[in-house]
């Protein structure tokens, strides 16, 4: 569906399904340089089970007009404003490595407009590696190929997609490469690299929360997501062996489940 | 010790690594090493949720095999990562893959533009049989480019051809071709099957959509029939109103637009979805475990099989019984300059060569060669040999021989793995017969 906040188009999928107001809202929000379409095998369950589904495109990221915002502070408050563009008063936040530093931050700002945070590959604090981030700022596909390697565990990296025939970074890649790279992936690792307030934010979060982390993780490894975890009251940690930071597509089938019973039970749906 | 900084590097695995790896992960599968081969119909749901869930799209994972399989799933992931491409769908023979590719893109009323030398079962389908699903198609000489430009109607929903045509083996200019298709908006659709992703990966020269018969090198075997279409990844089908069956709501999914919803990989899950759901030619386990033992030797295969040729080449050129000899690594082949920048890694191993003699000098020849056999195929270990006119192609008029390139004095050669001396000297056999053809037996 597409709506507008601040003056620029959004898109965001709704995981096939018609937009409901009647239905508890789940807002998933990707990655640096990536798209909503990152989340296709957690955002289709949840529309046909009850839930208002949105995985949105940031400003100037897939099918979202405008330019991409260049902090974390402002993506935040970015995604409170999509809660109130759609009409609902409060969500779930789903989030992906940046996605996680932006919904940490959002919730820690908006306490009383977010129910559950779920948080995949996350961490406090993403310091980008110096010359990855200057390859992506000055449009250099090779920044898309090293974060691709990257993301990927060993096992991702054989393939072994849950869809049948998908091969999982050729088409990260692509999906990496569909806007120009130094004005997604260049301006988000900048955003990422500036942003030092997680460890604060996270003190500040009441709500449920879940972190989903990965053992071969080097982008956020399993230790950074712990310690973001240990300072947000009873948030659940869930592990998974022999994946990478990707674990949202890597181990889709297993992010889904745990993903499931933790929002089910502290946000339930619309019952038929 | 240096003090040089070390420069950063991916180190995503490379084309000989991804050809015996890529798609497969062990330790899902109780530690077997080799692909295991699922011969099984169906796959046990956990509960009605979860297949309510499968069967809408919303997590990964097999139903029923014609749809798809964990041995043929191998094999798709296989040569979309040989080929650089998001997603592929393994179908029962090549020509059920340009069948599955042409009615996931078109409806009636649709438009092709072809290029005119092709496979003979491949015009057969685009002249005789789309029209009956009122798919019409234009037919243009590979190497008329402007050509192509010319024949796009309003109508019209991609362009399609084979990189070196069979069996004349004429190039299209692939870069060229596909940014006329781009401007249009409308993808490229190729047929790589003469190529492989060893020798020239089309995605990288602008081509949306490869298809293979993989039934021929990338096998090698001539063991089994399997086909492929292969998706770049990089074609916006939501760039115009061209496609509204890729980007309107499905109802055959509650509604869901395969555009958004997949992006890169929109076509291929499109392509399965609705055609292997609808058409069916699913691919056996046994022959997708088939062609991934081929595809493990894929490069060192290749290799021999182009330096094999190349030696055929020369041997040709320099035959009293020959009048012409057409691969694109002769310097006097017109594309030459063409073929040396799309085909880097070696020129393929199909020649296309004019007896002396006209067509009774062909059969001759053709009846009394005995290593190299005499059949409908291409692209076996093995060297082949055929004369298109009363073969592959014997189904066209005059007419359409003509367009496609095709003369009675051509043999089409499919140079194979065997030592080159034992190969020539085969075919000095079959040239004393075609010397003399009245004199020898057409057994």
């Amino acid at each position: 569906m597409k709506f507008e906040v601040n003056g620029h188009e959004v898109f965001a999928s709704t995981g096939g399904r018609p937009f409901d107001k009647k239905k508890p809202l789940i807002i998933f929000v990707h990655g640096s340089g990536l798209t909503h379409m990152t989340w296709v095998l957690q955002t289709r369950y949840f529309a046909f089970h009850g839930y208002n589904s949105l995985a949105v495109d940031l400003p100037g990221h897939g099918l979202s007009s405008g330019k991409s915002l260049k902090s974390i502070e402002e993506m935040a408050d970015w995604v409170s404003s999509v809660i109130d563009a759609v009409g609902h008063k409060a969500a779930s936040l789903v989030g992906h490595s940046q996605g996680c530093l932006v919904t940490v931050e959002c919730t820690s700002r908006y306490p009383n407009k977010i129910k559950t945070l779920s948080l995949m590959g996350g961490a406090g604090a993403i310091p980008m590696n110096p010359e990855l981030l200057s390859l992506a700022e000055n449009n250099d596909p090779k920044a898309v190929d090293l974060m691709m390697d990257w993301a990927h565990g060993p096992a991702g990296h054989f393939g072994g997609h849950p869809v049948p025939g998908l091969y999982h970074i050729n088409t990260g890649t692509m999906l990496a490469k569909s806007r120009t790279i130094q004005n997604t992936l260049g301006v988000d690792f900048r955003a990422c690299d500036n942003y030092k307030n997680g460890f604060e934010a996270a003190k500040k979060i009441k709500c449920p929360t879940l972190s989903i982390l990965a053992t071969d993780d080097k982008m956020c490894p399993v230790k950074e997501g712990k310690k973001l975890a240990s300072l947000i009251d009873g948030s659940q940690v869930d592990i998974i062996d022999n994946c990478g930071h990707m674990m949202l597509l890597e181990e889709a089938d297993r992010v889904l489940t745990v993903l499931k019973k933790f929002i089910t039970s502290n946000y339930p749906p619309l019952s038929s | 010790m240096s003090d040089k900084k070390k420069e950063l590097k991916p180190n995503t695995y490379k084309f000989d690594t991804l050809s015996l790896h890529a798609g497969y992960q062990p330790h899902k599968n109780a530690g077997a090493r080799q692909v295991p081969i699922y011969q099984t119909t169906s796959y046990l749901f956990d509960d009605v949720d979860h297949a309510a869930a499968l069967f809408n799209l919303e997590r990964g994972g097999h139903i029923y095999s014609r749809i798809s399989n964990p041995t043929v799933g191998v094999l798709e992931e296989r040569v979309a990562s040989l080929e650089g491409g998001t997603a592929a769908l393994a179908t029962s023979s090549g020509m059920s893959a340009i069948f599955l590719t042409i009615m996931t893109l078109c409806e009636a009323g649709d438009h092709l533009v072809v290029s005119s030398q092709l496979y003979g079962g491949t015009v057969n389908l685009f002249r005789l049989t789309l029209p009956k699903f009122g798919i019409t198609c234009t037919f243009v000489k590979p190497r008329d480019t402007e050509g192509f430009k010319k024949a796009i109607k309003k109508n019209t929903k991609g362009i399609y051809g084979e990189l070196v045509g069979n069996p004349g083996n004429e190039l299209m200019n692939m870069p060229e071709i596909a940014n006329i298709a781009h401007e249009a908006g409308i993808p490229l659709i190729v047929d790589s099957t003469y190529q492989t992703p060893y020798l020239c990966k089309p995605f990288e020269h602008g081509a949306d959509i490869v298809i293979h018969s993989l039934t021929k090198w990338m096998a090698g075997h001539g063991s089994s029939m399997a086909g492929i279409l292969v998706e770049g990844g990089n074609f916006d089908w939501m760039q115009n109103e061209k496609f509204p069956t890729m980007t309107k709501p499905y109802e055959g999914y509650h509604g869901l637009s395969f555009a958004e919803e997949f992006g890169p990989t929109a076509f291929t899950m499109k392509a399965r979805a609705e055609g292997m759901r609808d058409f069916g030619p699913c691919l056996s386990p046994q022959n997708a475990w088939n062609v991934l033992q081929g595809l493990e030797t894929l490069s060192v295969r290749m290799k021999k099989h182009c330096e094999n040729a190349e030696e055929m080449v020369k041997y040709l050129s320099n035959h009293e019984s020959v009048a012409w000899v057409s691969h694109p690594s002769a310097p006097n082949h017109p594309d030459a300059e063409l073929a040396n920048k799309l085909l880097p890694n070696g020129k393929g191993s199909m020649i296309a060569f004019g007896i002396k003699g006209g067509k009774d000098a062909g059969v001759a020849f053709i009846n009394n060669v005995k290593l190299a056999s005499h059949l409908a195929n291409v692209g076996d270990t093995r060297t082949l040999v055929i004369h298109p006119a009363s073969g592959t192609h014997s189904q066209m008029d005059e007419a359409t021989l003509k367009f496609a390139g095709l003369s009675h004095d051509m043999i089409r050669l499919s140079v194979g793995m065997e030592d080159i001396d034992d190969i020539k000297n085969d075919f000095e056999i079959g040239f004393r017969a075609a010397r003399k053809p009245r004199l020898v037996s057409n057994q």
